[in-house]
C-alpha cells in the first residue's frame, strides 16, 4: 500500500504542473486524507464525497488534488507542505484531530486557508495567528456531549455511569461530560475504561451496574463500542444507554445487531435526513448530497465523515465568488480574500448544520448540527430534534 | 463485591483464561518440538474466527485464497528441492499431495458457503481451511532454518506475524465482526448464574486437552513428537523425521488457534489483528512454565485470564499494564529458580 503513495503524489504534482500552464484561472485545492491505515474509513468517506464535487464551483473551475496520508501525522504534514510549494489556494484535511492539529502547527504563517476535517475544538480554538487561517466542518465534541446531557435532563436522569475507550477519544468525552453533567446536576457515579480490542468488558460493566446509574454513556468509536452495550444488556441493565457520535457507522449497526436496540446517540442530520421535518435547515443540502453519494457508493454508505468533507462544497460556493473579486487564483490576495470570505459566512446551511463563522469561532456550528437518534433493528430512528430554529 | 459479582467475574475470567490456556498449550508444544517462539499463533485465532463469520454470512472466506497461495508456494519449494536433488520422478506425487487437499478444501468451502449449514458444520469447515496453513507456513518460512538459533527463529516468527496480519487486513478489512452465541441459555445454581456459552468453551477446552494428552501418550506419532521435544538429535537417530514433527506441531498449533477463535467470536467482536493480543497473553501464561511445561503454562494462562478480569473490575484504566506487568515476577521467579544459565538451548 505504501508504494502507491509516491506514485499518487507524483501524478498529483504532474497534474498540477500541467494545469498551471493550461489555465491559470483554476482554483486549486490540496486534500490530504487517510485512505489507508487505521482511520481509512474516515478518509475514504472524505475522498468519495470530494469525488462528487462539480468541476465548476461558484462559477470558477476548481481542481482537487487528493493525496493519501496513511493516517500518519508526518505524512499529513509532508503532504500539506507539498501543497504549499505548489501554491494551492486551499488545503483540506486531514480526517483525524491529531493529524489536523499537526498540519495547523506545521503550516502556520504560510497564509493559506485550511479547512480541517478533524473534530477536536482545539483545531480552531483558542484563536491565534495560526488558527486565523484554519476552519473546520465537523462539530465540536462539546456540541455532541451537550445534546446527550440535554436528552438526559429531559428524561429526568439524575445519575450516569461512564464506560469509555482508554484513549484520547474516551478521555476527551469524559472531560466534556464531567463539566456538562455537573452544570445540569447530573451525578457521574462510576467511570470505567476499556480497550477497543478487549476480549471481555464484563468486569467494567458489572462495576458500572453496581453503582446503579439511571443511564450509562459508552464513549467509544466504531464497532468496539458495541461491546459494553451488549454486555450491559446481557447483565440485565434496563436503564438508558447512550453512545457517542463516533459509534455512528454502518458496521456498528451490523456488529451490534439486536443487542444495541434502544441505544441513543447524537449524530449529524445527514444520517436520518429523510425523517427530518420539512424546513429543517440542513434538509435541502442532505437531499442533494446523500442520494448522490449512495447512488455512487451503495445504499447505506452515508456517513458523518463523508458529509463533513462534502460541506467544503457549500463553503466554497459561498466564498469563491467573493474571493474572485480580490485577485486571481494562485495569488496571495486571492488566498487572503478566500480566508476573509469563509470567516464572513453567516447562516449558511450545509450538510452538518448551519454555519455562522465569527472572528473567534471558526467552526460556527450550533445545536442544529446534531440530533438524537435511537437504534432500532439496525436502523437510526430520529428521536429528538433540537428546538433552536 | 458480593458473591454474585464475584461469580460472574470468576466465570468470565475462567472462560477468557481457557482461551489463553489453549493458546499457551500450542505455544509450549511448538516451542518444545521446534524451538520456535510462535508469535503468529494469534493470527490463527483471528483467521479461525473471521473465517467462521464469513461462512455464516454466506460468503466464501478470503482465507481460502490464502490457503491456496500457501499450498502453491509450499509445493513449488518442495518441487524445487526435489529437482535439485535430482528426483524428477517424485514431482507428480509432490504436486498431488501438496495441491489436491488444499484445492479440495477450497472447493468444499466454496460449495458450502452459500448453503448456510448449521454452525457446527461451518466450524468444522473453518478448521479445515485454517489448520493446514500451519504445516505450509512451516514449509515456507521455517523448514530450511530448522536448526538455526532460537533468536533467528524468533525473528522469522516476527516476519510471519506481520505477513499474516497484513493478509488479514487485506482479506477481512479493518472492521470487526461477531457471531450470535452458539448456546443461548443460562443455568442457575442458587445465586450463581452460569452461561451455557462459557460451559461450552470450558468443555471444548477440556476435551481438546484430553485428546492431545491421549495423542501424545498413546499414539506412535504423538510419541515421536514427544521424543523430538526431549532430544532432537536422539529422535533423528531413532528414525523420527524432525521435519515431519515440525509440520505436525504447527498443524496442531493452527488447529488449536482456529478453534480458540471460533470459541471466542460469539462473546467479543474479532478484528483482523485481535489475535495478537490474545497470543501475547497466552505467551505470558506459557512463560510461567518456561515454555516447556504444559501444566504450568495452563495454570499461568488461567491466572492471566483471572488477573485480567479482576483488574478490569478494580482498575480498568490500568488493566493491560497489570496483566503484562505480571510477567516480571514470573521471570524473576524463573530465573532465580533455574539459576544462571546461558540463554541459548
Amino acid at each position: 500500500m505504501r508504494r502507491v503513495r509516491p506514485a499518487v503524489s507524483l501524478s498529483a504534482l504532474l497534474l498540477s504542473a500541467l494545469s498551471q500552464n493550461a489555465h491559470a484561472q483554476v482554483v486549486r485545492v490540496g486534500v490530504t486524507v487517510p485512505t489507508t491505515g487505521p482511520a481509512a474509513v474516515l478518509g475514504i468517506g472524505a475522498r468519495n464525497a470530494i469525488a462528487l464535487f462539480p468541476k465548476n464551483i461558484g462559477g470558477m473551475p476548481v481542481e482537487f488534488m487528493v493525496v493519501d496520508d496513511a493516517t500518519d501525522t508526518t505524512n499529513s504534514v509532508k503532504n500539506a507542505k507539498m501543497f504549499l510549494d505548489q501554491k494551492v489556494d486551499l488545503i483540506v484535511g486531514s480526517s483525524t484531530s491529531p493529524q489536523s492539529l499537526a498540519i495547523v502547527e506545521a503550516i502556520g504563517g504560510s497564509e493559506t486557508p485550511m479547512i480541517a476535517l478533524g473534530a477536536s475544538a482545539r483545531i480552531v480554538a483558542p484563536m491565534d495567528d495560526k488558527r486565523r487561517w484554519v476552519f473546520k466542518t465537523a462539530a465540536n465534541d462539546s456540541l455532541m456531549a451537550s445534546a446527550i446531557i440535554k436528552h438526559m435532563v429531559d428524561n429526568r436522569i439524575k445519575t450516569v455511569g461512564f464506560i469509555g475507550f482508554a484513549d484520547a477519544y474516551g478521555e476527551s468525552w469524559l472531560t466534556e461530560i464531567k463539566v456538562l453533567a455537573a452544570k445540569s446536576n447530573i451525578r457521574l457515579v462510576s467511570i470505567e475504561r476499556f480497550n477497543p480490542k478487549d476480549a471481555s468488558v464484563t468486569a467494567q460493566v458489572l462495576r458500572v451496574i453496581a453503582s446503579r446509574p439511571d443511564a450509562i454513556l459508552v464513549a467509544g468509536s466504531g464497532t468496539p463500542a458495541t461491546m459494553p452495550h451488549k454486555a450491559l444488556k446481557d447483565r440485565g441493565y434496563t436503564g438508558k444507554i447512550y453512545q457517542t457520535h463516533g459509534a455512528a457507522t454502518a458496521d456498528f449497526l451490523r456488529v451490534g445487531g439486536k443487542s444495541i436496540n434502544g441505544g441513543l446517540l447524537p449524530v449529524g442530520p445527514n444520517l436520518v435526513w429523510e425523517q427530518l421535518p420539512d424546513g429543517y435547515p440542513t434538509k435541502a443540502n442532505n437531499a442533494r448530497f446523500v442520494p448522490a453519494y449512495e447512488a455512487k457508493y451503495g445504499a447505506g454508505s452515508r456517513s458523518n465523515f463523508a458529509a463533513q468533507a462534502y460541506d467544503v462544497l457549500p463553503i466554497l460556493e459561498h466564498a469563491l465568488p467573493i474571493a474572485a473579486k480580490a485577485g486571481k487564483p494562485g495569488t496571495r490576495e486571492f488566498r487572503a480574500a478566500l480566508r476573509d470570505a469563509i470567516e464572513g459566512i453567516r447562516n449558511l446551511a450545509t450538510n452538518t448544520g448551519v454555519i455562522n463563522m465569527t472572528h473567534s469561532d471558526h467552526s460556527g456550528l450550533d445545536e442544529r448540527a446534531r440530533l438524537i437518534v435511537r437504534i432500532q433493528d439496525g436502523k437510526w430512528v430520529l428521536d429528538t430534534v433540537s428546538a433552536k430554529r | 463485591m458480593d458473591i454474585s459479582i464475584f461469580s460472574v467475574l470468576a466465570q468470565d475470567g475462567i472462560t477468557t483464561g481457557a482461551i489463553y490456556v489453549l493458546v499457551a498449550m500450542a505455544l509450549v508444544m511448538v516451542f518444545s518440538i521446534t524451538r520456535i517462539i510462535f508469535l503468529p499463533q494469534g493470527e490463527f485465532v483471528a483467521f479461525g474466527a473471521l473465517t467462521l463469520v464469513a461462512l455464516q454470512s454466506g460468503m466464501v472466506p478470503g482465507t481460502v485464497w490464502v490457503l491456496i497461495v500457501l499450498a502453491v508456494l509450499a509445493t513449488l519449494l518442495d518441487a524445487g528441492a526435489a529437482l535439485r536433488a535430482g528426483r524428477r520422478h517424485t514431482l507428480p506425487r509432490i504436486v498431488m499431495v501438496g495441491l489436491l487437499p488444499a484445492l479440495a478444501i477450497a472447493a468444499l468451502a466454496s460449495w458450502a458457503a452459500p448453503q448456510r449449514f448449521p454452525v457446527l458444520v461451518q466450524a468444522v469447515i473453518s478448521l479445515l481451511i485454517v489448520a493446514p496453513m500451519g504445516p505450509m507456513i512451516y514449509r515456507i518460512a521455517y523448514q530450511r532454518l530448522a536448526s538455526a538459533k532460537i533468536l533467528i527463529l524468533l525473528i522469522v516468527s516476527v516476519g510471519v506475524h506481520f505477513v499474516l496480519t497484513g493478509l488479514g487486513l487485506l482479506i477481512f478489512g479493518p472492521e470487526g465482526s461477531r457471531t450470535e452465541p452458539y448456546l443461548d441459555s443460562n443455568f442457575v445454581w442458587g445465586d450463581v448464574q452460569v452461561s451455557a456459552q462459557s460451559m461450552l468453551v470450558l468443555a471444548t477446552c477440556a476435551v481438546l486437552i484430553l485428546l492431545l494428552a491421549l495423542f501424545f501418550s498413546r499414539t506412535l506419532y504423538g510419541k515421536a513428537l514427544v521424543a523430538t521435544a526431549m532430544n532432537r538429535n536422539g529422535a533423528r537417530l531413532m528414525g523420527i523425521s524432525t521435519l515431519f514433527a515440525g509440520k505436525l506441531s504447527l498443524f496442531f498449533a493452527a488447529l488449536i488457534g482456529a478453534l480458540s477463535g471460533i470459541l471466542i467470536v460469539p462473546s467479543t467482536a474479532m478484528y483482523y489483528d485481535s489475535g495478537f493480543l490474545i497470543g501475547l497473553k497466552g505467551f505470558v501464561g506459557a512463560i510461567l512454565g518456561g515454555l516447556v511445561s504444559y501444566g504450568l503454562a495452563a495454570v499461568g494462562a488461567l491466572a492471566v485470564g483471572l488477573i485480567e478480569v479482576f483488574s478490569s473490575f478494580w482498575a480498568s484504566e490500568y488493566k493491560e499494564m497489570i496483566v503484562f506487568t505480571a510477567i516480571i515476577p514470573i521471570l524473576l521467579w524463573r530465573s532465580l529458580a533455574s539459576g544462571a544459565r546461558e540463554g541459548e538451548e
